[in-house]
C-alpha cells in the first residue's frame, strides 16, 4: 500500500506493437559484401567534427586514423576498410534534409586489410585514465543512438566518483534488434566491456537492464555475468520509451536526473550495450570503431535481418542486399519507427548512430488525416516527461511560442509517444520540433539585433566624441589665431 | 534508389484508435440501456430517438455547411450522432417533436458550433441542451410517462404514437407520475418520513430500470455494464466514474446512517435519476473534463458533491445535469492548477536539487 503513495518509477509510455521477431530469431548476417565505395562522413558524433589528415590519393589501411577528434568533446573517425582515398569533399547527409556534409570517399581494394592493432591480454592492469584515452582513440561513441563521444562519459563519471554504472539493453524502440541479437550472441564479450568500462571509470557496480520481452537475450547476458557479482543483469517491464537515459535512471535506481543535469551529477552514468561490445574490442584487440551491427527491418523488407556492416556503407547497398521492395516503400526511416529520422532517399551512408534502417510500407505507417483535437488528453497520459502536448501544441498553433515554453517545450523529448497515440493524427511531434527550432531562431535572431543595437550605439558614441574632439580642436585653433593674430597685432603697437 | 519527398518526423507508426472508432465504442456502450428504454417507453420514445438524433445531424451539417466545408467528413466522425442519441436518452420518453428539434438545435449550435465545433466547447452540449430545455419548457420536461413497453395492450400502437409525438400527450389517455426522486422531493414537502414515501418502492425494479424517468436513464444495470465496458475498452478511465459514484455514495450513506428519514440511502442514489448516465457517458466527455488523472478524480468528486448537495437541499428533485455543467465550467480551473510534474522538476517547475 505504501508503494501507492511512492513516486512512480515509470511515467507515461506506450506499449507498441513489437515487430521484432522477424529479425531478431535469426543470428547476425557477417557476409554483407564489401561496397566498392565507402563515405565517411566527418560528423558522426556529438560536438565538434573531425579533423582529417589524409590526403586524396593516400592508400589506407583497415582501421587507420582518417581524421582525428578536435576539440574537447569530439571523435576520431577511422578507415572501415583498406583502400584509397578518392576524395574529401560535400556529399548528402544522413538525416531528413540530406544536406551536403563534409566527408571522405574510400574506394575499398577488397583486400579489407587491418593496419597493425596493439593487442592486450589483461587491461585492467592499465590505469583508468588510459582505458579512457584508448576508448576516444577508437572512435567510439554512445550506439544507441545519441552518439555522445564515450571518452568524455568515461572521465565525467570517474571525476564524479559515479557509484553505480548502468548499461543500457532496452532497446525499446519496436521493429529493431540489434542490441537483443547482441546480447544473444556476444554476450561474454559485452560483460567483458562493462567491466572494463567499470574500471575505466574507478566504479564498483554494473546494472544491465534489458526488457523483459528479450527472454534470451537476459538469459544470455545472465550466464555470462556470473562470475563477476558487481555485474547486475535486470530484467525491466516492455515499455516504450523504456529505453530513454532518464527514465531508466529513474526506475533502476530511483533517482531522478534534475534539468540541467548530466545523470554523472547525480552518480550514475549509463551506456549501450553495443558501446560495451566496441570497448571491449578496442581495449582488448585495438580495433576502432568501423563497423556496426544494423537491424534492416520493415514490412517493404524481402529478407529482413540483422547485419555487421562497415561504417560508410550506402543504403542503396543495404537495401539491395535485403532485397528491399522499392514500390511498397512508403518511407526509409533511419533508426526505430518512434524516434528515428525519415530519409529522403537510399544514396545516404550509415554512420555511427545507425541502429537500423527501416523500409516501411503505407500500412504500416500512422494515418496523416490531421482532424480536430477532442482533449481525449491520452497524450498527457502517456508523456514521459511529464508534458501536456495538446496544450502546447494549441499555443504553437497560434504562433504563441512563449506560452508553449513555459509548458515545457524544452523538456520535450521528442520521443513520439503523444504522435503515436493521438486518435485524431496530429503531428505533435513535428510541432514541437518546429516550435524548437522557431524558438532557437527568434532568440538567434534577438541576439543578432541587440548586438547590432550595441554596436550602433557604440558608433554614435565614437562619432559624437571624435566630433566633440574636432569641435575643440577647431575652438583650439581659433584660440591660437586669435592668440597670433593679438601678439603680431602688440609687436606691431610696439614696433 | 528510391526517392521520397516530403519527410516527416516521428512517431511514424501509431496506435489503431481514431476519433470515429472512440465515437462509434460509445455509441455501441449505450445501445443496451436505449434499446431497453426505448422497449420499455414504446412507440413515442422512438418517434422522440429518431426525431432527436436526425436533428442534431441535420444541424451539424448546416452548421458546417455555412462555414462552407464538406459536411460529409465531419459527420461521420460520430460525434453529432452522439450528442443526439445522449440528448434525447436524457428527455421524457414521450416529449413531443419540437423538445427534440429545439434541444438537438440548442446542443450542437450553442453547445457546439458557436466555440468553434469539435474539441473546442466549454460544456457539454447535451447536458447543456438538456438544462436549458428544463427551464425554458418545465411542463414538457417533467411529465414522465409510466412503463407501457411495445406491444403491451395498454400500450400506444404505431399510430397512436404519431399523435402523442406530434399533438401531444393529452391525445392519449396514459397514466403519468413523478420520478423517484421527484415523488420523494414533493413528500418530503409534506413533512413525511422516508419509510412512508418508500412503501412501494422496489429497489430491483428501479435498478433494471423498470420505472418512470427518462428515455435511456432508467435502467442502472445497463448503464453500468455499458460504462464499465467502456472503462475496459480503455475509451474511458475509471477515474471520473469512480469519484463521481463514489463521492455520492459516501455522502448518501454518511448522512442516511445519521438520519435515516430524512437522508435517502446511497442504493437509490445510485440507482436513481441520471446519475449513471452522467457517471459513464456525460462527466467522461473529453472535451469537456480535466486531462490529468488527479484532475479528473477532483472533477468527478465536484460532479458527485453538487449533484448531492442539489438533489438533497436544492430545487429540483434531479442534479446531475446541473452539476455537470458547473463542473464542466471549473475545468479550465483544474487544468491550470492541477498539472502533471514535469521530470527533473519540481511541481513549481523548477529544477529539482542535487541530492547531496
Amino acid at each position: 500500500m505504501l508503494s501507492f503513495f511512492s513516486k512512480p518509477r515509470i511515467q507515461g509510455g506506450i506499449h507498441a506493437e513489437g515487430h521484432k521477431a522477424a529479425t531478431a530469431t535469426q543470428p547476425i548476417v557477417y557476409t554483407f559484401p564489401l561496397p566498392e565505395k565507402l563515405y565517411i562522413p566527418l560528423q558522426q558524433h556529438v560536438g565538434k567534427p573531425a579533423e582529417p589528415l589524409i590526403r586524396v590519393g593516400d592508400k589506407v589501411l583497415k582501421g587507420q586514423l582518417l581524421a582525428y577528434s578536435q576539440g574537447l568533446i569530439s571523435a576520431p573517425v577511422h578507415a572501415p576498410s583498406s583502400g584509397i582515398i578518392l576524395d574529401v569533399n560535400d556529399y548528402p547527409a544522413p538525416h531528413p534534409s540530406a544536406l551536403p556534409i563534409r566527408m571522405i570517399v574510400l574506394e575499398t581494394d577488397g583486400k579489407d586489410e587491418w593496419i597493425d592493432t596493439q593487442t592486450i591480454t589483461d587491461p585492467f592492469q592499465l590505469p583508468p585514465e588510459d582505458i579512457s584515452l584508448r576508448v576516444g582513440a577508437a572512435g567510439i561513441v554512445g550506439l544507441g543512438g545519441a552518439t555522445f563521444p564515450t571518452a568524455v562519459k568515461l572521465n565525467m563519471g570517474r571525476e564524479n566518483h559515479i557509484d553505480i554504472l548502468i548499461i543500457n539493453g532496452a532497446e525499446c524502440e519496436p521493429y529493431l534488434s540489434c542490441d537483443d541479437r547482441l546480447m544473444q550472441e556476444r554476450a561474454e564479450q559485452i560483460i567483458d566491456g562493462v567491466r572494463i568500462m567499470l574500471h575505466g571509470m574507478d566504479t564498483k557496480n554494473a546494472v544491465v537492464a534489458i526488457e523483459d520481452n528479450k527472454p534470451l537475450a537476459f538469459k544470455a547476458m545472465q550466464t555470462a555475468a556470473l562470475p563477476y557479482p558487481q555485474i547486475k543483469v535486470m530484467q525491466i517491464p516492455t515499455r516504450y520509451p523504456m529505453g530513454w537515459d532518464r527514465q531508466l535512471i529513474r526506475f533502476v535506481t530511483g533517482r531522478e536526473v534534475p534539468v540541467g543535469c548530466r545523470s554523472s551529477e547525480i552518480g550514475v552514468t549509463i551506456h549501450n550495450v553495443g558501446t560495451a561490445h566496441a570497448v571491449h574490442k578496442a581495449i582488448r584487440y585495438g580495433q576502432p570503431l568501423v563497423a556496426r551491427v544494423i537491424t534492416v527491418s520493415g514490412g517493404a523488407v524481402n529478407r529482413p535481418m540483422n547485419v555487421e556492416v562497415p561504417l560508410g556503407t550506402l543504403i542503396a547497398e543495404l537495401f539491395a542486399f535485403c532485397q528491399v521492395d522499392a514500390e511498397n516503400t512508403a518511407r526509409i526511416i533511419m533508426g526505430g519507427p518512434m524516434m528515428g529520422d525519415a530519409l529522403p532517399h537510399t544514396g545516404l551512408p550509415t554512420v555511427k548512430a545507425t541502429s537500423g534502417i527501416l523500409a516501411l510500407t503505407q500500412d504500416e505507417l500512422k494515418n496523416t488525416d490531421e482532424q480536430a483535437c477532442i482533449r481525449c488528453a491520452r497524450c498527457v497520459s502517456v508523456c514521459p516527461a511529464g508534458l501536456r502536448p495538446l496544450d502546447m501544441a494549441n499555443n504553437i498553433r497560434i504562433n504563441q511560442l512563449d506560452a508553449a515554453v513555459d509548458l515545457g517545450l524544452k523538456d520535450c523529448i521528442s520521443c513520439g509517444c503523444c504522435s503515436f497515440i493521438c486518435p485524431s493524427n496530429i503531428p505533435l511531434v513535428q510541432y514541437f520540433k518546429y516550435a524548437s527550432g522557431e524558438v532557437a531562431a527568434r532568440q538567434q535572431a534577438q541576439h543578432k539585433s541587440e548586438q547590432t543595437k550595441r554596436l550602433i550605439d557604440a558608433r554614435n558614441a565614437r562619432m559624437e566624441r571624435i566630433a566633440q574632439q574636432q569641435l575643440e580642436e577647431e575652438q583650439a585653433r581659433i584660440a591660437a589665431k586669435l592668440e597670433r593674430e593679438r601678439l603680431k597685432a602688440e609687436q606691431e603697437v610696439s614696433a | 534508389m528510391i526517392v521520397h519527398k516530403k519527410p516527416t518526423s516521428g512517431a511514424h507508426i501509431g496506435a489503431k484508435v481514431t476519433v470515429n472508432h472512440i465515437m462509434w465504442q460509445v455509441v455501441l456502450a449505450l445501445v443496451p440501456a436505449t434499446a431497453f428504454g426505448l422497449w420499455c417507453f414504446g412507440w413515442p420514445a422512438l418517434n422522440l430517438f429518431v426525431i432527436t438524433v436526425a436533428s442534431a445531424l441535420f444541424f451539424e451539417a448546416f452548421c458546417i455547411r455555412l462555414k462552407g466545408k464538406p459536411a460529409k467528413p465531419v459527420l461521420m466522425d460520430g460525434s453529432a450522432l452522439l450528442t443526439g442519441w445522449l440528448l434525447a436518452m436524457t428527455l421524457p420518453p414521450w416529449a413531443p417533436w419540437w423538445i427534440g428539434v429545439v434541444g438537438a438545435g440548442l446542443a450542437i449550435i450553442l453547445g457546439k458550433q458557436v466555440y468553434g465545433g469539435l474539441g473546442q466547447n466549454l460544456f457539454n452540449p447535451a447536458m447543456l441542451a438538456r438544462v436549458a430545455l428544463l427551464i425554458s419548457f418545465p411542463i414538457e420536461m417533467t411529465s414522465w410517462i409510466d412503463v407501457s413497453p411495445l406491444f403491451f395492450s395498454q400500450s400506444p400502437g404505431l399510430v397512436d404514437s404519431w399523435r402523442i409525438t406530434f399533438e401531444g400527450m393529452a391525445s392519449f389517455d396514459a397514466a403519468t407520475g413523478a420520478t423517484t426522486l421527484g415523488y420523494i422531493k414533493t413528500e418530503f414537502s409534506q413533512n413525511h418520513l422516508l419509510s412512508e414515501i418508500l412503501k412501494d418502492y422496489s429497489g430491483f425494479l428501479n435498478f433494471i430500470g423498470w420505472t418512470r424517468g427518462s428515455l435511456g436513464e432508467t435502467s442502472t444495470l445497463l448503464l453500468l455494464i455499458g460504462g464499465i465496458w467502456l472503462i475496459k475498452q480503455g475509451i474511458i478511465d475509471w477515474y471520473i466514474p469512480g469519484s463521481l459514484l463514489l463521492t455520492v455514495a459516501l455522502l448518501a450513506a454518511g448522512f442516511h446512517a445519521i438520519d435515516s428519514q430524512h437522508y435517502v440511502s446511497p442504493l437509490l442514489h445510485l440507482s436513481s435519476g441520471g446519475l449513471m448516465c452522467v457517471a459513464f457517458f456525460i462527466a467522461t466527455d473529453y472535451v469537456t473534463s480535466p486531462n490529468t488523472k488527479l484532475g479528473q478524480l477532483v472533477f468527478g468528486g465536484g460532479c458527485g458533491l453538487l449533484i448531492f448537495v442539489i438533489r438533497t437541499w436544492g430545487a429540483y428533485p434531479e442534479g446531475s445535469g446541473f452539476a455537470g455543467l458547473l463542473m464542466n465550467a471549473a475545468t479550465p480551473l483544474i487544468d491550470y492548477y492541477i498539472r502533471p510534474r514535469i521530470y527533473g522538476r519540481d511541481r513549481q517547475g523548477k529544477p529539482l536539487e542535487i541530492p547531496k
